[in-house]
């Protein structure tokens, strides 16, 4: 009953992709663009522009102060030059916008961007099954389907409009899974975050559609700090779907964003992500995106489920820790994950399954395969605490290499404080199989299809859980990105 | 000339036929160790041809030349295959152009639906043909009569690809790859070892459909056995990497009888 279809168009220009990153392009908009640097100051800016009530001020301004005594993470197993967080623009803007009617007043050059990258927002053209809140730079630049949604009760909009129009649902939720101080990236987001998605669905409600945010950088030099809140009420269902690109520069550019998502008494929430930033020059290892993520699911009520499912192929750096706090009795929370390193490209990236009610389930499968200079570690933490009678968690993560340079690493933590918990770990390392090739090609089947099928059966298991046709293209996508790497 | 064509000989008594395959003074191994030490044969149209010889003699290795295996390099010599240059082209195109190795040890492939991989192999077929491409629907046609013809149960259509089967499971499943390829020439690499009386009858029942006027086979075995149901026309015997004696079927018989040992050759 819940499947559901994808633009098909995004997903093929994301594969036209190939090593050479296709949507390395900027748009030619005028913008605004905030001075750089961060003070107290920026901060009321942002919240001027966006028109924002006194909460939301005062929620930023305690996460900058947060900010301002924390340290940057050391503990990540990934490399990068100090960020100069005065070196980097917080606003930006396509210029001019007030508060849209309709498509018709969007920037041409801006529909044309996301038309270009498959994503076309016009009624006549947009998808039908699929909504999409397209974000671009700081702010997110339209949402499709909306009047349809809210025949449903189901609110799907820019979480800047949410803050205005449904300011109690933002007050209750914002934080409340991902505090202001939770980490460095995350402080800093809630302090400076300008746009992201926001979805409420209603008790007793099955999305009539997959939801999407787009997001899109294009100002060079500026962060990108989005925001994103999912909230779905008893007995509902929502399946989220996330896709990311940007233009290609010399220079790094930060993305920390912050996901958070509740669920209550019996929902659930199934969240996917095909993350495809630029990952810098593949042989230089120069620029490319910082994806600093903080991703985070409650399960308040009981019998609610939150599933996350990612396919990182790109970013210079990525450290995303997509989690789950088990809290409602019987809830249960899923992490499936693809994550593909090559070139320079270094990813730490896993999952925390903190077990707090009774008869919690967790499950994490997760598939790292790195190529050429790629590092490629897993992080879990599966934590059970007095509470959680009866919580189970099963953990199985395999790697492979492709290549010689390349590395895996493996860091799973589990603590528990309840023996009546049951935790399962399995873990391998294994180089693509030569063998393997020569069996599929000795059949007639070219090389470049027989790396997608070892590679694709490698992966099987979370593909499976991805809507049918991003399946089907996140591992086409997989394949290209190894082309040149198997040789 | 004369002394590297014995079934070429062989053959101008039965009367001229096509030549497919040519292997002329093949030297070829492994890192740099010659392991197949100047082997000469011809195949022709129409043809069986057993392959017999102690463990380690080079049959897997001459096979996996065949093939095009990427760790195994040829050191000297030609391979003829329909008129290419056989040594040229890559695994995926010797494939295409017709040629069919039947592993000894098939490779599990976890993960790959076995039923989807067939689908590949026989589109990269049809494709190269220049015919149209089948959906899944149309080739679980196909499929199904073929899996018929082996005796295997449609259950493993949907099982990873040789994954957990027994070793006479994966043995079948070569020769369903087989049927549904209909290869030029097929290089059977002891598909006959660890199946059972059943399980060779219908190993040899595929290979009996598969040959034709315009088709040969390469048979390596250990045993007389599959020969009874699958009459070779030649039998070689291949000892540190040469043929050391050819002959007919009956060959098979005497070394059935005697071994290999009368066969070794002399050291020089
Ligand atoms: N990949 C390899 N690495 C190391 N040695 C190899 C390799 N391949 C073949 N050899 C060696 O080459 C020789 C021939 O091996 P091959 O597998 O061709 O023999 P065979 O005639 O097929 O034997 P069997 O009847 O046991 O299957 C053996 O000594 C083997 O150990
Ligand atoms: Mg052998």
């Amino acid at each position: 009953m819940k499947t559901n279809t994808v633009p098909k168009p995004s997903v093929s220009e994301v594969l036209e992709n190939k090593d050479d990153y296709k949507y390395g392009f900027t748009t030619d908009i005028e913008s605004d663009v905030f001075l750089k640097g961060l003070d107290e100051n920026v901060i009321r800016a942002i919240s001027q522009k966006k028109n924002e009530p006194p909460f939301m001020l005062e929620f930023r301004l305690k996460a900058y102060r947060k900010w301002l005594t924390m340290k940057e993470p050391a503990w990540p197993n990934v490399k990068y030059p100090p960020i100069d967080y005065q070196n980097i623009s917080y606003y930006a803007a396509p210029k001019a916008r007030k508060k849209l009617e309709s498509l018709d007043e969007v920037d041409p050059e801006i529909l044309k961007t996301f038309e270009k990258l498959g994503i076309p927002l016009e009624e006549q053209k947009r998808l039908s099954n699929v909504a999409v809140d397209a974000v671009f730079d700081s702010v997110s630049v339209a949402t499709t389907h909306k009047k349809k949604l809210m025949e449903h009760g189901i609110i799907f909009c820019p979480i800047s409009e949410a803050v205005q129009e449904y300011p109690e649902l933002v007050e209750e939720y914002l934080g409340t899974v991902v505090p202001v101080g939770d980490n460095f990236f995350a402080a800093l987001n809630s302090a400076v975050f300008t746009d992201g998605s926001f979805v409420y669905i209603p008790p007793d409600t099955v999305s009539p559609m997959e939801l999407s945010t787009y997001f899109r950088i294009n100002t060079e030099e500026t962060g990108q700090f989005e925001r994103t809140l999912i909230i779905c009420a008893e007995n509902s269902y929502v399946s989220y779907l996330e896709g990311c690109t940007a233009p290609r520069f010399d220079t790094n550019q930060l993305h920390a964003a912050v996901v958070e998502l509740v669920t209550l008494d019996n929902a659930e929430i199934k969240y996917s992500t095909v993350q495809n930033w630029y990952a810098g020059d593949k042989e230089t290892g120069k620029g490319g995106i910082y994806n600093f993520v903080t991703k985070r699911g409650k399960c308040l009520g009981k019998d609610s489920k939150i599933s996350w499912t990612q396919v990182e192929t790109g970013s210079a750096i990525t450290w995303k820790y997509p989690s789950c706090i088990l809290m409602g009795d019987n809830s249960s929370g899923e992490f499936y994950s693809v994550a593909l390193t090559n070139g320079h490209m270094q990813a730490d990236t896993g999952t925390k399954m903190i077990h707090i009610g009774r008869n919690t389930r967790s499950s994490i499968i997760s598939k790292g395969i790195s190529a050429d200079y790629s590092s490629n570690s897993y992080r879990g933490l599966v934590k059970v605490n007095k509470s959680a009678a009866n919580a189970r968690n099963y953990t199985q993560c395999d790697s492979m290499l492709v290549g010689e340079k390349c590395s895996a690493h493996t860091f799973p933590y589990i603590e528990s404080a309840n023996s009546t918990a049951q935790l399962e770990h399995e873990a391998s390392t294994s180089k693509i199989s030569e063998e393997q090739l020569f069996y599929l090609e000795s059949r007639g089947i070219s090389r470049e299809n027989a790396i997608t099928a070892v590679i694709n059966g490698f992966c099987k298991e979370v593909f499976k859980q991805l809507p049918m046709e991003f399946a089907v293209e996140a591992q086409k996508l997989l394949a290209l990105k190894l082309e040149d790497s198997v040789g | 000339m004369e002394n590297f064509i014995l079934s070429g000989a062989l053959n101008q008594i039965n009367g001229r036929k096509d030549s497919m395959l040519e292997i002329k003074d093949l030297h070829a191994g492994f890192e740099g160790t010659e392991i197949v030490k100047g082997i000469s044969l011809t195949v022709n149209k129409g043809e069986i041809h057993a392959i017999m010889g102690p463990n380690g003699s080079g049959k897997s290795t001459l096979s996996k030349i065949l093939a095009g295996h990427p760790a195994y390099e040829a050191m000297g010599g030609t391979v003829t295959f329909m008129g290419k240059d056989l040594l040229e082209l890559s695994p995926d195109q010797r494939a295409l152009e017709g040629i069919f190795l039947g592993f000894q040890y098939p490779v599990e492939v976890p993960g790959v639906n076995n039923a989807e991989f067939l689908r590949m192999a026989y589109n990269a077929k049809m494709a190269r043909q220049g015919k149209e491409e089948l959906d899944p629907l149309d080739f679980d046609d196909i499929l199904d009569e073929k899996m018929k013809l082996v005796g295997m149960d449609s259950k493993y259509k949907d099982r990873s690809l040789n994954e957990g089967f027994s070793g006479g499971e994966k043995k079948k499943n070569e020769i369903l790859q087989m049927a549904v390829l209909q290869p030029k020439l097929a290089i059977l690499d002891e598909t006959d070892s660890g199946l059972d009386i059943d399980a060779l009858r219908v190993v040899a029942n595929g290979v009996n459909k598969l040959i034709n006027q315009d088709n040969a086979i390469i048979l390596i075995t250990h045993y007389q056995r599959l020969l009874e149901y699958v009459k070779p026309h030649y039998v070689h015997v291949l000892s540190k990497g040469e043929i050391v004696k050819s002959g007919d079927k009956s060959l098979a018989l005497d070394l059935e009888a005697q071994g290999y040992d009368w066969l070794t050759p002399v050291p020089k």
